[in-house]
């Protein structure tokens, strides 16, 4: 990214953030009814009207919709996120404690969806309407029409309950741990990219550079590795950056199937247990994440494509 | 009846395809036809046994006939992914003509709220979205439509930015066309195909979403017959009973691989420039 759309992006990050901020605390304002009353409710008991009115003027609950967002915003700028009531710890300090476990479940089944869909999309391009093309594009499909949840739980009765090589929960530490939510999460993500990889060589292999290489007697092997690789790998990036959104929501379904301990399990309990300043707090981390994700995304293509220096250095 | 035979003989994947899926609808529609008993009749002296010759897919905890309750499931999943779709398909192209044809403020607006929904995780909204909404079926499909409608109003609104500027807008304006004639008569018309042929694509990938909230709970409630909540509840019996998370999870993967096999049938019928 060039020095001068460098004002440009972060002028959009921050709409982004403002959207964000406002959608995350907006939340509160889908719960049919009261929310204080839906909190009761969901821990079990049904207060009456007066403590419902106490809590709704301790949380604030009472002022205007933007007095309470100001409120809101300021606290959280202070790095202030609320109290969760189910689980009695403040929010930053749960969400901080599961950050490192889900990004770490994330980069791990994005490495091993790469390991896996990158030379298997090549073969199918090279080898287009040969037998290794229609095995891989089946098995993309499969891995396209599998739900998520199924995979996962098919994997946890086989490798954990029957042949018992791997744990049923993977909270506690281990890399072991690790590789069922992995596997899981790369499952899906591998049809996907797999399909893409297929695709982009494809139209890389019909450039006329490479039928000018192979003119020139320069070996298939060569031309594969050093000229079309990487220019086919180039828009996998930022559909990697995209796909982290899902992969966020994937993490939920694999953290709880798993009982591993990660961002996803806290949004789910959050929501299950209607803990407001929790959901607000891990709906924002999360976005968040996501935000800063595409914006690295954003920056090393620019880093990464000579192309893209170049128009902007035409440009400016 | 030769039109159909052609169209059949040019089209065979299609066909097909089209074939597997009406299946799929018979099935939901059919239900109670083909069901072996209710889905809700709880038969406590039946309870968890295994697949046999009286219980196809054997029973659930409470002596539930899976094969009664997954054919029941069909129709749940049915219905509420066709009703996704649709309003998803509607609200986009309705949302994207509009800011298309209007362009300024409306445009700016209408985008930028669909930059801001963009930039959110889709699923992980949609997750909050239905549990504070309250968990069940409509919610579920209100959630996911709130995230999802933002790739169809782009589609529809470059669309309409391209239409705006044809020769036959100008020639409908110059005979005195109203607007909204000229939007019904032939925007409308001309952007349809497209979106249809995204929504068709994407309509596997819907279904996959759907199951996905209610196994999280913040879809069907049980005691509903749904494939996912099915799962999620026959999780628990795991060691004793697999065929309960076996079954459901199979239904919804050889129903989100036909909805899958006709989309991207009916794309390359319908567009085939493609590949």
């Amino acid at each position: 990214m060039k020095k001068h759309h460098v004002p440009k992006r972060l002028l959009q990050t921050v709409i982004v953030l403002f959207g964000i901020s406002l959608l995350s605390f907006g939340l509160l304002y889908m719960a049919p009814g009261d929310p204080v009353l839906a909190m009761y409710e969901a821990g079990g008991t049904i207060p009456d009207e007066k403590i419902v009115n106490q809590t709704r003027e301790a949380l604030g609950l009472n002022e205007p919709f933007l007095v309470q967002y100001g409120n809101w915003l300021s606290s959280c700028l202070k790095g202030d996120f609320g109290i969760s009531y189910s689980l009695n710890r403040p929010v930053g300090e749960l969400i901080l404690s599961r950050l490192w476990p889900t990004l770490k479940l994330a980069f791990l089944s994005l490495a091993l969806m790469l390991l896996v869909s990158v030379p298997l999309g090549m073969t199918a391009a090279v080898h287009k309407g040969g037998i290794a093309d229609y095995i891989v594009r089946f098995f993309t499909f499969l891995g396209v029409s599998l739900p998520n949840f199924w995979v996962g739980l098919i994997l946890l009765y086989v490798f954990a309950v029957k042949l018992e090589i791997l744990p049923v929960i993977s909270s506690g530490q281990g890399f072991d741990r690790l590789i069922l939510p992995a596997v899981t999460l790369a499952f899906a993500m591998t049809g996907k990219y797999t399909r893409q990889v297929r695709a982009a060589f494809l139209e890389e292999l019909n450039q006329d550079y490479v039928t000018g290489a192979r003119c020139r007697g320069i070996p298939d092997r060569v031309i594969l590795w050093r000229h079309v690789l990487p220019n086919a790998v180039l828009p996998l990036i930022t559909l990697l950056g995209l796909s982290m959104g899902s992969l966020l929501g994937g993490t939920a379904v694999a953290e709880v199937i798993f009982s591993y301990p990660g961002l996803g399990s806290l949004t789910v309990d959050a929501i299950s247990s209607m803990d407001y300043s929790l959901i607000q707090g891990c709906v924002l981390w999360i976005a968040l994440i996501y935000m800063l994700l595409n914006l690295l995304v954003d920056i090393s293509y620019a880093f990464l494509d000579p192309r893209l220096k170049e128009e902007a250095d035409r440009q400016w | 009846m030769v039109k159909l035979i052609a169209f059949v003989k040019k089209n065979p994947a299609f066909s097909v395809f089209a074939l597997l899926a009406a299946g799929l609808i018979a099935t939901a529609v059919c239900a109670p036809l083909l069901a072996a008993q209710d889905p809700y009749t709880a038969v406590m002296s039946e309870a968890l046994q295994p697949p046999g010759p009286e219980h196809w897919f054997g029973t659930d905890w409470l002596g539930r006939d899976l094969y009664s309750r997954i054919l029941y499931g069909a129709r749940t999943s049915l219905t509420a992914v066709f009703c996704l779709t649709g309003v998803i398909m509607a609200a986009g192209a309705f949302l994207g003509i509009t800011a298309g044809w209007c362009g300024g403020v409306i445009d700016a607006v209408i985008m930028r709220i669909s930059d801001i929904m963009i930039s959110f995780p889709g699923m992980v909204l949609a997750m909050a979205a239905a549990g504070i909404m309250g968990a069940s079926m409509k919610n579920a499909v209100a959630a996911i439509a709130i995230v999802s409608w933002t790739k169809y109003a782009r589609l529809a609104r470059s669309l309409t930015l391209q239409i705006r500027n044809q020769d036959y807008i100008a020639a409908a304006r110059v005979t005195g066309s109203r607007t909204p004639h000229i939007l019904w008569r032939y925007v409308l018309p001309n952007a349809i195909p497209a979106v249809l042929i995204t929504g068709a694509t994407d309509i596997g990938t819907m279904m996959m979403e759907i199951a996905g909230l209610s196994f999280l709970g913040f879809g069907a409630v049980p005691p509903a017959a749904e494939w996912g909540s099915m799962l999620s509840e026959g999780r628990v019996y795991m060691t004793t009973a697999p065929w309960l998370m076996l079954f459901p999870g199979l239904a919804i993967f050889i129903a989100v691989m036909i909805l899958n096999l006709l989309g991207d049938s009916l794309r390359d019928v319908l567009d085939p420039r493609e590949e």
